[in-house]
């Protein structure tokens, strides 16, 4: 059992690393064009992204 | 892992501020592909005086920081080919989705809270026992309790302001079930106990969420989508003043104030012809698809489209006194009485509600009775409300009808109202408006039983006239060579008459040539023919017609217009129910009467005498041509050129409905299975886990596929 004292606070920090990329998505607005980012990737030279 | 304040952390950044007068926002609906994507933005950086554009797909708007006018951009675009449409940028201030980005923020917290409780929960349900048990439990507490209080709070504030209301809606048993949950497994833990529901409170916190952000999608989209057909007309007049002429609001002009109304322009408000003589387009006004001629002082009505050269118009009556705000009244009447609609997902929380709360205190009055332990009963009757969530519930609608619009969006439909698919799919009878819908405001000629010399007088005399069916007709023989004519003398509203080697032509009204005739004859010597024209069908008009006929719905067509123009229509169309010079107060009395007989009529128009019984209609259709009263007033707005697509808007409503109706029955069986087993008692965490899961996750597969098939 002792094994849980690494196990629970790793599987906690990846919790709240998938919660910080989420928020960071979020603030980074990366949901305001869907649809639009899907299609830049086919285009070429791109410089702003 | 728990932040000091998720908001504080995830607030939206605040959006660069971008100076008002620099920014162009267009709407440019063909925008489709990344092709697109490069071709403007390559195009409008290499355009004088644009410091940056971009594209945004979902939105299908272009956002250019310039200091040029949106007018100069619209022309950019046009020369790669795309038709844009500036929006009104005030309109669209506050444009940014803070609601949405929310609601997405809570539903992000509430998934990742529960997959961690949720792996935590599984050390439990696989045998844990004792000290282990209890600090698993704990560990739940500590991530559960603060990301629940904090992601259901949209939950808890509308069953609050629910309840002040003293009325029950689907927050309430929600609210009820999480903060239940939440609580007693707080107690259970600190008690030692073997159940605790933390999994549980954020699994349904989370699955609710996904439902309320689509509904807000389905919501945010509609109200977008009336803002920027609200910007696409702009709402200022061209007003006289000593030294020239002022552009002004609509809503500033006075009684008697003078307007100019260039070529093609609406004229703005109602008010009399100052110019001698004028020709106006009131199709939209009234359905009358030809042009009508005006003289000095005629009354012209806001809305009329100016045909012929510049008129000058003096302003007789403003805001409420015009014919428009009669109409917008009678329109706002009719939409008041629509709003009444009650939703499937509405009924079924009426019934869900009371049922729900009913069953957890009879299941807590009957466990007390029966063992007279207050705990246990509590336990009990709390994961009965725990296991019958409503999220499948709740998901049901929302799932199928984001589905659905998004699937009508990409076949070219805007559709503005939430509850419109179930409306849609309740239609049995359709109400076609004539001029606009179902015809083109052009004309076309059929001169093939004239001489090549007849028609050589005809386009010599045609070339001489301002009037819309004179250069349509000009335009129809440009092949000809003008005969020279003579003593050219135009009749104001009746045609023009000249002198061909001595002999007398004229091209006019019947009325004026040969009283026996109709519609527009050329007059040679004492030999009058008449010159047959048509209005031409709009494209898909006879798919559509066969469509909806095959699909089992009763047409009729109602037209402002003339009887011979619509029995001609209808006949091309194989429609034998139509009936003509209907005024917009007598489309919305057909309208009404249709739906007091339980016809549920759809009606498909574009006009402003449509607009009316649009919104009295049980649904409504509008093309984008569309004038703005008549698409705000419509459920449903076409995008596209063409009609054909119409009845698939029919056929995606009708199986959007099904598929609503089928996830309730999916969503009524998991109860029906889960909530007996409740009731008994022998409900665990874990089988409340699988019952939520499965049903949600059943219900949203299921609403997916209404995006796809046929």
């Amino acid at each position: 059992m002792n094994v849980l004292v690494f196990l629970i606070p790793i599987s906690l920090g990846l919790g709240a690393l998938g919660i910080f990329a989420f928020v960071w998505t979020l603030r980074s607005n990366q949901y305001d064009d869907p649809s639009g980012d899907a299609a830049r990737i086919l285009a070429e030279d791109e410089t702003c992204l | 892992m728990i932040v000091a304040c998720p908001a504080c952390v995830a607030a939206p950044v605040p959006a660069e501020p971008v100076p008002a007068e620099t920014a162009v926002q267009l709407s440019v609906p063909s925008v489709r592909c990344a092709a697109c994507i490069s071709t403007i933005e390559t195009h409008l950086s290499q355009v004088q005086g644009v410091v940056s554009a971009r594209v945004n797909l979902t939105q299908k708007r272009v956002q250019i920081v310039t200091d040029e006018p949106a007018t100069q951009m619209v022309a950019a675009l046009k020369e790669v080919g795309f038709d844009a449409y500036p929006l009104d940028a005030r309109a669209l201030v506050g444009d940014v989705d803070a609601e949405g980005r929310d609601l997405l923020l809570r539903m992000g917290v509430a998934g990742f809270a529960m997959m961690n409780v949720m792996l935590l929960s599984v050390a439990v349900w696989s045998g844990a026992s004792g000290a282990t048990r209890d600090l698993f439990h704990l560990i739940s507490a500590s991530i559960a309790l603060p990301m629940v209080l904090y992601a259901a709070q949209p939950f808890f504030k509308n069953a609050i302001s629910a309840l002040r209301v003293g009325r029950l809606n689907m927050d309430v048993p929600i609210s009820l079930a999480i903060i239940l949950a939440g609580g007693m497994s707080l107690f259970e833990t600190l008690m030692g106990g073997a159940h605790a529901y933390f999994d549980a409170a954020l699994s349904l916190t989370f699955f609710l969420l996904i439902g309320r952000y689509l509904e807000h999608r389905t919501r945010s989209a509609a109200h977008s989508a009336a803002k920027e057909l609200a910007a696409l007309e702009a709402h200022t007049a061209e007003r006289k003043t000593e030294t020239g002429t002022e552009v002004v609001a609509i809503d500033a002009l006075n009684v008697g104030d003078i307007v100019h109304v260039s070529s093609g322009m609406r004229v703005p408000a109602d008010g009399t012809l100052i110019t001698p003589n004028g020709v106006t387009d009131r199709s939209l006004l009234t359905g009358e698809s030809e042009p009508v001629s005006h003289a000095a002082f005629d009354l012209l009505h806001a809305g009329e489209i100016n045909l012929a050269g510049p008129i000058e118009v003096k302003v007789s009556a403003i805001g409420q006194d015009t014919r428009l705000h009669q109409i917008a009244q009678m329109v706002e009447v009719a939409e008041n009485a629509r709003n009444r609609y009650t939703s499937l997902a509405d009924r079924a929380a009426q019934i869900y509600a009371p049922a729900v709360h009913l069953l957890a205190l009879a299941t807590f009055v009957g466990w007390y009775v029966w063992s007279g332990e207050v705990r246990h009963a509590l336990n009990i009757a709390i994961a009965v409300l725990i296991i019958t969530c409503p999220c499948a519930l709740g998901l049901a609608v929302p799932a199928v009808s984001t589905a659905a619009i998004s699937r009508l969006y990409r076949l070219g439909f805007l559709v503005k109202s939430g509850t419109a698919l179930e409306r849609l799919a309740e239609v049995k009878t359709i109400v076609l408006d004539k001029t606009g819908t179902l015809t083109s405001p052009d004309f076309n000629f059929d001169l093939s039983a004239f001489a090549p010399d007849d028609l050589c007088i005809a386009k010599a005399l045609a070339q001489s006239s301002a009037h819309p069916l004179s250069r349509a007709l000009h335009q129809h023989l440009e092949d000809q060579t003008a005969t020279e004519l003579t003593d050219i003398q135009e009749v104001p509203g009746s045609g023009v008459s000249a002198k061909c080697d001595g002999v007398f032509v004229a091209l006019g009204k019947a009325e004026w040539l040969a009283p026996s005739e109709s519609g527009l004859c050329l007059k040679i010597g004492d030999h009058v023919q008449t010159l047959p024209f048509q209005e031409p069908l709009r494209t898909g008009v006879f798919d559509m017609v066969n469509g909806l006929q095959d699909a089992g719905f009763e047409l009729d067509i109602l037209s402002g217009d003339t009887l011979p123009k619509t029995r001609r229509l209808a006949d091309t169309l194989g429609l034998d129910r139509f009936r003509s010079g209907v005024s917009p107060e007598g489309k919305n009395a057909i309208i009404t009467d249709l739906a007091a007989k339980g016809h549920a009529p759809c009606m498909i128009g574009d006009g402003l005498n449509d607009s009316v019984a649009l919104a009295s209609a049980h649904a409504s259709i509008a093309p984008g041509t569309a004038l703005d009263a008549a698409r705000n007033a419509a459920d449903v707005i076409v995008i596209d050129d063409t009609m054909a697509k119409i009845p698939q808007v029919f056929a995606i409503s009708h199986k959007a409905v099904s598929l609503s109706r089928q996830n309730f029955g999916i969503a009524i069986a998991y109860n029906a299975v889960a909530v007996p087993i409740a009731i008994l008692g022998h409900a665990t965490p874990l089988a409340a886990a699988l019952a939520m899961s499965l049903s949600s996750i059943t219900v949203l597969i299921n609403a997916a596929r209404v995006g796809y098939g046929k």
